[in-house]
């Protein structure tokens, strides 16, 4: 092999046996021992990590949700301190936002996409295992605040003046400047990597009305997630200077404390969407398989899933009706708001009638996608209701607009994520969750759920406002806001019903084989779970569901599965065209490092030593940084071609 | 082993300049950073929108400096770009000419802003203009000083001769950073020492 060859005509074979896998997989295995294990750059294993370290986070923010939920149980208790109070629900909300909602997400899309898309692996794997790491410092950053009293507490928006320093004179709002910059970086690479994958890596044949329905989700929210973060990065880095450097940018007299609401809610609306558009991806392209047919309107599905997030970048004044906009913005933004729900409405359509002209064979999986359908359409009308101004005045700061929030992020993130767990859990761990102790699961979750969060609607018409520690007995919210934290109980005893089952299954579940369910696309057309290379052979597509073009004989042409290009001469990949998915290039991916995990120690230092002021240690810590990009980046030797610089 | 049965289609291996992977990352680097400035330029024009005439200090800014500096960052930017043509020549002379050129350039933008901010009679702190002042071109002075480890890295691996005619996208890459770099000062300089001349009464 010599590197640096310039054209290559790459073999066709047929897969047989071991072969060609044996020799990928020398080519492609994580090193054994620990610093294989920081060094691995593979899509799989950081797919994984992310999902699990989100689940914890989940934990950790539902756990906070549960103290809440104690002291709110009855009037006037008092188990919490209001300092306890503000901690508690700025820490769940910065958790279940920022450290669960959206990771998990990542972490499925990294598990998945280089599978869905049959390759290799993403464009970049260094930046994913970066993008992990520094997820994972970002959150320890922030928790390490919490658990010694200094966590964030002005609520996850983190609203000036109370947040400057006048007004919150600790390190607490620092720790959460910080620490979402930082998880702002991770956010940004980990898009960076989505964006390109999805423009190059794709299965030759595979052009983009042919790749499943996730990957125009991810896709959607990682370009959204370009634009919109530095806004809210920015944000709190002013937020920052002023409250360290005594800048003007937020305070009452000379700056503008209502820039920190444009500047959040910029990012803020467009991130809900980065949120739920990539868990509604996977409903789009699991539930069909239950359903034992197509998506019904994959187009209309794919362009509403962008068009959602086009109108998303223009509504994030509906979270400012209240601070005394001129009239004229807020019915642009109204109207924009209401317009929304038509691209927002097509994947309800699409879905119910892909049940309702299906054959659904009902598992617990079907059962999280398809109440998903009814959990987002009630989470839809309470948002619809709250996009007309005068009705958002009479609920805005009350619990219908926290029964609103948790409709959407738990119907629309939590439950299709955990289908999602249902389903691809087989092909990540080759053991199929249990179906019986699933179907509790869901019905647990399901009503507790609903108990939990439907009277919240009532609550917030009553007039009981948010993020009060306790009330009194005369306002009469006591009942309904016991039977708020029964059904949370219960609602948190279904999520623990879900890692019981994990427990279980991990060791004794079903084995699952390749294709459990009868699935469509290419990650069903390997082993569970995959090996190191994915696929042994590059496929061919010609449809949107090569496995089940043989039923469903929509065209005669047949993708290619087992027989394809042979690339092995290191790690290599297929780089197709962006809309056609034509073979164009041979990529080299590159081996395991620890390049990335020694970048984000060095940022983690960076923003520690900057919280402290300790300038001196953010030097060395950029000192890191730089370095490990320099190995990072550093080219293969060659003999150059080109003549000596004296010449 | 089993025999092959055909050959594929000939194809380049690993990447090449902008049909790499590594092209597009740098696409969406800037992307993100270009909305970074626009985030910042727009919470100017909102303080600008929200305080009218006031906001901005009753002098209007002095060219003097920041004209020719102007002038100065455009120039590196030419000779990174006369550098990258001659690295696709297969003249290590020319590539390792423009980005010396280039880095020295730089290196002196950044002295003529040190000397611009000492000019000032407002500071961070002093006004909300201020804080804008020193804060948007300070982001836009660490740009300027990450472009030149950019460069000088690269600079560095031109001359160790890691790069080939036909493979060296990171010169490739790493100009379209400076270019980035240099285009958004244009739009900084215009907002902070045009504007005031065209928008406001002296």
């Amino acid at each position: 092999m010599t590197a640096w060859e310039s054209e290559r005509r790459p073999s066709i074979v047929r897969v047989d046996g071991d072969f060609p896998g044996a020799r990928l997989t020398r080519i492609w295995e994580i090193e054994p021992g620990f610093k294989g294990w920081l060094s691995s750059v593979d899509h799989k294993e950081i797919g994984k990590r992310y999902i699990i370290t989100a689940l914890i986070f989940l934990v950790l923010g539902g756990l906070e949700a549960l103290v809440m939920r104690f002291q709110l149980a009855g009037p006037d208790r008092r188990v919490l301190t209001p300092e306890q109070y503000d901690q508690l629900f700025t820490m769940h909300g910065v958790t279940m936002i920022f450290l669960y909602a959206a990771p998990v997400l990542s972490g499925f899309s990294n598990y998945l996409w280089p599978l869905l898309l049959g390759s290799r692996d993403m464009a970049f794997p260094r930046l994913n295992a970066l993008s992990y790491w520094v997820y994972l410092a970002a959150g320890l950053f922030m928790y390490a605040g919490f658990v010694t009293g200094q966590g964030p507490d002005d609520g996850w928006f983190n609203y000036v003046p109370y947040a400057s320093r006048a007004f919150s004179p600790g390190i607490n709002i620092d720790v959460y400047a910080l620490g979402l910059i930082l998880l702002g970086i991770s956010t940004t690479v980990g898009s960076v990597n989505f964006v390109v994958s999805f423009l190059r890596t794709r299965a030759p044949g595979m052009s983009i009305n042919r790749v499943p329905i996730l990957t125009w989700g991810t896709l959607t929210a990682s370009v959204a997630n370009l634009l919109a973060v530095p806004s809210v990065s920015l944000a709190f880095f002013l937020l920052w200077m002023d409250r360290q450097f005594g800048t003007h940018f937020f305070g009452a007299t000379e700056g503008q404390p209502l820039l920190w609401q444009h500047l959040f809610w910029m990012f803020g609306h467009p991130w809900v969407y980065a949120i739920v558009l990539p868990a509604m991806g996977m409903v789009s392209d699991a539930l069909p398989t239950f359903c034992r047919r197509p998506l019904v309107g994959y187009t209309p599905v794919a362009l509403s899933t962008v068009g959602t997030m086009a109108l998303g970048f223009g509504v994030w004044v509906h979270h400012m009706f209240a601070t005394g906009l001129p009239s004229l913005a807020l019915s642009f933004f109204s109207g924009a708001s209401l317009i929304i729900t038509i691209p927002s409405a097509v994947a309800v359509f699409a879905w119910t009638a892909t049940i309702w002209t299906g054959r659904p064979v009902i598992r617990t999986a079907f059962m999280f996608f398809a109440s998903m359908i009814v959990l987002f359409v009630i989470g839809g009308v309470s948002g619809v209701m709250t996009a007309s101004t005068p009705v958002d005045w009479q609920l805005t700061q009350t619990y219908f607009i926290v029964a609103h929030i948790h409709y959407v992020l738990i119907g629309i993130n939590v439950f299709p994520v955990v289908g999602a767990v249902y389903y691809w859990f087989p092909k990540m761990t080759g053991r199929l969750l249990d179906e019986r102790l699933g179907q509790l699961n869901f019905w647990t979750m399901f009503v507790g759920f609903n108990l939990g969060f439907m009277p919240m609607h009532l609550l917030g018409l009553m007039g009981m406002p948010r993020r009060i520690y306790t009330y009194g007995s005369g306002m009469g919210w006591g009942p309904m806001n016991m039977v708020v934290s029964l059904g949370s109980l219960l609602f948190a005893i279904g999520v623990l019903l879900l890692f019981i089952n994990i427990a279980i299954s991990l060791k004794r579940g079903r084995v699952a084989g390749p294709d459990p369910w009868g699935a469509p696309t290419l990650e069903w057309s390997i082993p569970s779970p995959p090996p190191p290379y994915n696929f042994a052979v590059i496929p061919t597509v010609e449809s949107r569901h090569p496995l089940w073009e043989h039923w469903l004989k929509e065209t005669p042409a047949r993708s290619r599965l087992d027989e394809g290009l042979l690339l092995d001469r290191g790690r290599e990949t297929i780089g197709t065209t962006a809309l056609d998915g034509l073979p164009s290039l041979i990529l080299e991916m590159p081996g395991d490092t620890i390049a990335p995990f020694a970048l984000a120690c060095g940022l983690a230092v960076t923003f520690t030593a900057a919280l402290f002021h300790a300038w001196w240690i953010v030097g060395l810590g950029g000192a890191v940084v730089t370095a490990s990009m320099v190995v990072w980046f550093w080219p293969q030797r060659v003999h150059s071609d080109m003549d000596k610089a004296n010449g | 082993m089993v025999e092959a049965q055909a050959l594929g289609p000939s194809l380049p291996v690993g990447a090449l300049g902008r049909n790499s992977v590594g092209w597009l990352g740098m696409l969406c680097l800037i992307a993100t950073e270009a909305s970074l400035f626009a985030y910042l330029l727009f919470s100017y024009a909102y303080f600008g929108v929200r305080f009218g005439p006031s906001f901005l200090p009753t002098q209007h800014p002095s060219l003097l400096l920041a004209g020719p500096d102007t002038v100065i960052l455009l120039m590196s930017s030419v000779a990174v770009w006369w550098g990258e043509k001659g690295a696709s020549q297969g003249r290590r002379g020319r590539l390792l000419a423009g980005l010396g050129l280039a880095i020295a350039l730089g290196v002196t933008f950044l002295i003529v802003q040190v000397f611009e901010w000492k000019a000032k009679t407002f500071s961070l702190t002093s006004s909300a203009y201020g804080s804008f002042y020193f804060t948007i071109t300070g982001f836009h002075m660490a740009h300027v000083i990450v472009g030149l480890v950019i460069l000088s890295v690269v600079f560095a691996w031109s001359a160790a001769g890691d790069f080939t005619r036909r493979r060296h996208e990171p010169v490739v890459i790493s100009s379209a950073y400076w270019h980035f770099v240099d285009g958004v000062w244009l739009v900084v300089f215009a907002t902070f020492y045009l504007a005031p001349y065209l928008l406001a009464a002296p």
